[in-house]
């Protein structure tokens, strides 16, 4: 019976090491840390919840969305591998019909129909990437920013599945080789985790704008600010119009609202 | 007891060294996945999870369905599966072994694993999938081996075996109920959005599993001396019967659901996967496949004369496991990325590097299984297969 023993403890000392062993492990971690986050400054903005309004009237040309969308991807380092399969992206164009899932009908105006919408991570309030996560390596800020730690992340792509607006990206190879110009004042990601649209928390942290609003700042085609502040530009702009958000149905509660506007854009 | 693995037949060696060879050739191309990336996959930025989570849901099924040989013999005293029903358990430790290593070799970046136990998540379903399976696979790895090494000894299992055999039935059911909530909670899949997500995974593990198992015994009797007694098949004949049934009737309910209400995004990917969405239908010939093959062997199964005939059996149990794996090791986990969030399609097909990892990762639980049964089914040459109460 002994060396039966003995038999039973040596396989199940070498298959049991993920469960029993790494669970008393977890005991002795001193609390658990909070993922990475930047220092911020004194000239730092602050929110409640951040949010956005993309108005869509003040998207024209082709010109409008290219300059939005290279800011933001040439600051953050996304790399451009020419396939969709690998394709990373923080802040894109889609249809109308893409867009707003469900809500296109046959008759919409030719306006509406043909004209690129703007993409990007809705900084969910109630976001359904964090809660499946499980390293707490994309997680909620206080200001409301849903944020990615790089280094934690395992890459189990968990949170693409649980994304219903399609905002996330894998690195499904290394991506530094495919870096046009590198901005070495931020950082570039490895193989293997997931990333997206931060609401550049690097540039709020100093004080600045998101680069996508910044670039647009002349139109004031996107507009951002605090969402728990009645004072603020947000607010005051879902006040005097009429917006909607992506897929409220499902109770995330996004952060990006959006005015379609329509009629002033046939002309 | 582990050195009865190590004396066996040439037949046997050249099979261990057949899974081997698998197992080197899926290690390499695992090699160059981990060089290069997940990119070495037909995986992408919309088919975010492929073959090995839809590989890793399907033998969580069958891992659990071992608790349909302890549920008869330890609530019920039916003394025809205590023969059997060491080979039940340590199939579900080759099943969860495969698990696991399903799930390491999806992760983008395995050397951080740990992270999971490391910043504990509760509230992530995958957070308490990693401890149902850990757990499922301490609890079989205990009871088989203790029981086993008992009948060996011709001695009633020790006392305190009890308590794990009794807890090894609800667990059995939390891992299945579990690997259902990591799709059945997510909002915007409506393929997964569904209430009968768990059942339906239990009912197709309890029809995958114990077909598995009449194929093992009906090998296991030709090629040792040992015989599982063919009332003990006969029985698993039944459970699966009833288990094929309650599963196509579950798909029948999603069918229902989906096109009397008529709502387009709970239609849709069941479009994709039976009749072709937008022009895009991979799928298509696959998931019919599984229909008429299921749906055919069910029929040898209801049917005594056909149930009875073994050949027939061992035929019907081999559809059954195709057509359960085709519904759930392709259908279930692709179905759900398509259409994506904006109601586009992008097909995936696996690559060559992505099948050999997998059928390495196969056969890593063909060797642990092969290990396994080459012990107990020694032990059982030795007693005659009769236990001591």
């Amino acid at each position: 019976m002994s060396m039966d023993r003995r038999d039973f403890l040596k396989i199940a000392g070498i298959t049991g090491l993920l469960g029993a062993g790494t669970a008393a492990l977890s005991g002795r971690m001193p609390g658990a840390l909070e993922a990475a986050s930047t220092s911020p400054n004194s000239n730092a903005l602050k929110a409640k919840q951040w949010a956005m309004v993309i108005d869509m009237r003040k998207f024209k040309t082709p010109d409008d969305y290219k300059k939005v969308i290279h800011a933001c991807h040439s600051i953050h380092n996304i790399p451009d591998f020419g396939n969709p399969k690998d394709e990373i992206k923080w802040i894109w164009t889609d249809t109308f019909e893409h867009t707003f899932v469900g809500q296109e009908h046959e008759h919409i105006s030719e306006a509406v129909k043909e004209k690129p919408f703007v993409l990007l991570c809705n900084h969910c309030e109630k976001p359904a990437c964090v809660r499946v996560c499980p390293t707490k390596a994309t997680f909620k800020r206080k200001d409301g920013i849903v944020m990615m730690d790089y280094h934690r992340c395992i890459g189990c792509r968990f949170c693409m599945a649980a994304c219903p607006f399609g905002a996330r990206s894998f690195n499904y190879r290394d991506p530094r080789p495919f870096i046009k110009d590198n901005n070495l004042k931020y950082p570039t990601r490895m193989k293997g985790v997931v990333e997206k649209c931060t609401f550049c928390v690097e540039r709020l942290d100093e004080g600045l704008m998101p680069a996508c609003v910044e670039a647009c700042k002349d139109t004031k085609a996107l507009v951002f600010g605090d969402l728990g502040d009645p004072a603020s530009e947000v607010r005051k702009v879902l006040r005097e119009n009429f917006t909607i958000r992506r897929k409220p149905e499902l109770g995330t509660s996004p952060s990006v609202y959006y005015i379609v506007g329509g009629g002033e854009n046939a002309g | 007891m582990l050195d009865k693995a190590l004396d066996g037949s040439k037949r046997y060696w050249t099979w261990i060294l057949f899974l081997l060879a698998v197992i080197g050739i899926g290690m390499a191309n695992y090699l160059k996945q981990f060089e290069y990336g997940l990119g070495v996959t037909g995986m992408s930025r919309d088919i975010s999870w492929g073959v090995y989570i839809a590989q890793f849901t399907y033998l969580v099924g069958v891992a659990a369905s071992a608790v349909m040989l302890i549920i008869p013999k330890y609530l019920h005293d039916y003394k025809t599966f205590g023969k059997i029903v060491i080979l039940g358990e340590f199939l579900a430790i080759s099943a969860v072994t495969m698990c696991l290593l399903f799930i390491v070799a999806d992760l983008g970046q395995p050397m951080r694993l740990m992270n999971v136990v490391l910043y504990p998540t509760p509230g992530s379903i995958l957070f308490w999938d990693m401890i149902v399976l850990n757990g499922y696979l301490f609890i079989n790895l205990l009871v088989g081996w203790t029981t086993l090494a008992a009948e060996r000894k011709q001695v009633p299992p020790p006392a305190w075996i009890k308590p794990f055999i009794y807890l090894s039935i609800p667990w059995a059911v939390s891992i299945h109920t579990v690997t259902a909530f990591l799709y059945a909670g997510l909002p915007g899949r409506h393929l997964w959005l569904t209430a009968i997500m768990a059942p339906r995974f239990l009912s197709s593990a309890f029809a995958s599993g114990p077909a598995l198992l009449i194929l093992l015994c009906l090998l296991v009797r030709k090629l040792s001396k040992f015989d599982p007694g063919k009332e003990a098949i006969q029985t698993l004949a039944k459970i699966v019967t009833y288990a094929m049934i309650i599963n196509i009737f579950f798909l029948a309910m999603e069918f229902f659901t989906a096109f009397y209400s008529n709502i387009p995004g709970h239609m849709a990917p069941l479009q994709y996967l039976f009749f072709g969405f937008h022009g895009h239908g991979n799928l298509v010939p696959f998931m019919w496949a599984s229909i008429i093959i299921g749906v055919t062997s069910v029929g040898l199964l209801i049917n005594p004369a056909t149930r009875q005939n073994e050949k027939i059996l061992a035929f019907a149990a081999a559809g059954i496991f195709i057509a359960t794996w085709i519904d759930k090791g392709i259908g279930l986990v692709i179905g759900g990325f398509i259409p994506n969030p904006f109601e586009k399609v992008t097909e995936y097909s696996a690559t060559g590097t992505e099948i050999s990892i997998a059928l390495g990762i196969w056969a890593i639980g063909a060797l642990v299984l092969t290990v396994l049964y080459k012990i107990a089914i020694s032990v059982k040459e030795e007693t005659g297969g009769e236990e001591v109460h």
